[in-house]
């Protein structure tokens, strides 16, 4: 069966801050009832925890790391789930029901299932 | 006359006749979607439909033309088709349990109608999958429901060919990779899917009708009556077709001398083709009695450019009853071009003036060429030129292809400096 990660992108939130906990537990709700289809997930700390990390002059060469994430942008990445679903109609509507489908958006990519 | 086919021509023989080829050549094209529509089916691959339809066409075009269309083309092909997809499994893919998946497709039962027809419908939904960008749903559909060549399709839509050829591939590679099912929709899915897959076969007609191209608008009348043979009971396609039929019905009509684009009120109505118009009013009439509660908006379209099409002259009009549509539209399809659009026909019932009331209560179309175009219009039918100028320049200033240019420009050149 094909494997789908559902990223989320919503405002860059604490989850471990108590103030979060009304949300979270929308979060937990959603997770209960996609029980049948979902094979993991993680909520991430806020960018502001963000390292990104590039070395320079191919492999091997110096190690520079920024503060902060990949891309500043106004909605920022903030958790992941991965979902095994039939098709990418099951996909989408099992994301749309990830509180963040309609507090921010929800991306929807294929996983690549390499064969071992 | 009908050419006999059924000659014992040697293969280095004389040249078949060119009715022969004809002949030929719309059999295949005839075939040709539900082959591909079939084939994705049995192989879960559109490339590799591709490649084998496409053998199996070359092949016909080759033999049929010299020995005759066979009894039953579509089984010939299919048959030749198969077999080049199990050709093509076997080389690409040495892992085990391919060689059985090709085996299978080596059945030799053939398909019943309903199942070809099914074939053809998961064909459209799939092309027009909402999880498509628009770009991509008008290049797939017009390459494998149209049946036109990656270079035909570049052409229509006035693309370099390897821009459409990439958009083709990305599209192609998400429906594979993505997983995006080759499936009819629900009974609870299928009126917001009609809706889509009607959008898409609009825009494909609209491509060709804003630059007068007629190939885009004919490969989209094409899909409508596909539609139409597959869904006869659903409105939306019914309205499609209708407003297809009778938008190009004024084709002819639509342009003077020397490319001058034509309004509505300027045409020589005697140019109209009567038997689009025929047809697509009977379409509408057939729609709107399965859409007694609530109307569609392509119906409702339909129904306007129906109350056009049987207007004897422009002055004749029936311009309550196109008002009248208008606030019919509004209610399942509130969009502020319509509202221009509606404004258009007020003035036209009861005056400039209170047409350009409206048109100025309209937000959100200060980039759209056609809302100062009107405003200009009912301004110098208000007779304040210098208004109506600087409406005329504004529209100018926006995105409008030469034939629109040059008409505004003249519309303007013609006001009292």
């Amino acid at each position: 069966m094909p494997l789908y990660a559902a990223l989320t992108y919503t405002a860059d939130v604490d989850w471990s801050q108590p103030e979060q906990a009304t949300e979270l537990a929308e979060y937990r709700a959603f997770a209960a009832g996609a029980q049948a289809v979902l094979r993991g997930g993680q909520a991430l700390y806020p960018t502001a925890t963000a390292t990104t990390v590039r070395v320079s002059g191919g492999k091997d060469g110096d190690v520079l790391t920024t503060d902060g994430p990949y891309a500043e942008t106004k909605e920022a990445l903030t958790g992941f789930y991965l979902l095994e679903c039939a098709d990418l109609e099951e996909a989408v509507r099992v994301a749309a029901g990830l509180p963040a489908a309609w507090n921010g958006a929800v991306e929807v990519r294929p996983v690549i299932q390499f064969s071992r | 006359m009908t050419p006999t086919l059924r000659g014992d021509a040697a293969r280095d023989g004389p040249d078949p006749p060119a009715a022969a080829w004809t002949e030929a050549a719309r059999v295949v094209r005839e075939e040709h979607t539900r082959l591909l529509a079939t084939l994705i089916r049995v192989t879960g691959s559109v490339d590799l439909a591709e490649d084998a339809t496409q053998d199996a066409v070359v092949r016909a075009l080759e033999t049929w033309p010299r020995d005759g269309v066979p009894d039953n083309p579509r089984g010939w092909l299919l048959v030749v088709a198969r077999r080049r997809a199990v050709d093509l499994i076997r080389r690409e893919a040495n892992r085990a349990g391919k060689e059985a998946a090709a085996m299978s497709l080596l059945d030799p039962t053939p398909e019943p109608p309903e199942v070809v027809r099914d074939d053809l419908l998961r064909l459209v939904f799939t092309c027009c999958h909402p999880t498509l960008s628009l770009d991509a749903q008008v290049a797939l559909a017009l390459r494998t429901l149209a049946g036109l060549s990656t270079a035909q399709v570049a052409r229509a839509l006035l693309l370099p060919e390897p821009t459409l050829a990439k958009r083709l591939t990305r599209a192609k590679q998400k429906i594979a990779r993505a997983g995006i099912p080759y499936r009819v929709p629900e009974a609870a899915e299928l009126p917001g899917r009609l809706t889509g897959v009607a959008s898409t076969v609009y825009l494909i007609f609209n491509e060709g009708y804003a630059t007068g191209r007629p190939g885009p608008a004919d490969e989209a009348t094409r899909l409508a009556r596909l539609l139409a043979e597959l869904m006869p009971d659903e409105p939306t396609v019914l309205g499609l077709l209708a407003l297809l039929l009778l938008q190009g019905s004024r084709r002819a009509a639509r342009t003077g001398p020397g490319g001058r684009l034509l309004l509505l009120a300027e045409q020589d109505r005697s140019r109209w083709d009567r038997n689009a118009i025929v047809e697509g009013v009977e379409l509408v009439g057939r729609a709107l009695r399965r859409t007694p509660h609530r109307p569609d908006r392509y119906v409702v379209q339909a129904a306007i450019a129906a109350c056009h099409a049987l207007a004897p002259a422009y002055d004749r009009t029936p311009w309550d009853a196109v008002v009248s549509w208008y606030d019919v539209l509004l209610t399942v399809h509130d969009t502020p071009v319509v509202r221009l659009n509606r404004a258009a026909a007020v003035a036209e019932r009861d005056g400039p003036a209170m047409a350009l009331g409206l048109v100025d209560t309209i937000s959100g179309l200060a980039g759209y060429p056609w809302w100062h175009a009107t405003r200009a219009e009912l301004l110098r039918r208000l007779d304040r030129p210098a208004e109506a100028t600087a409406a005329y320049d504004r529209a100018l200033a926006l995105d409008l292809n030469e034939p629109q240019l040059a008409h505004l420009r003249r519309r303007r050149a013609e006001l009292p400096a």
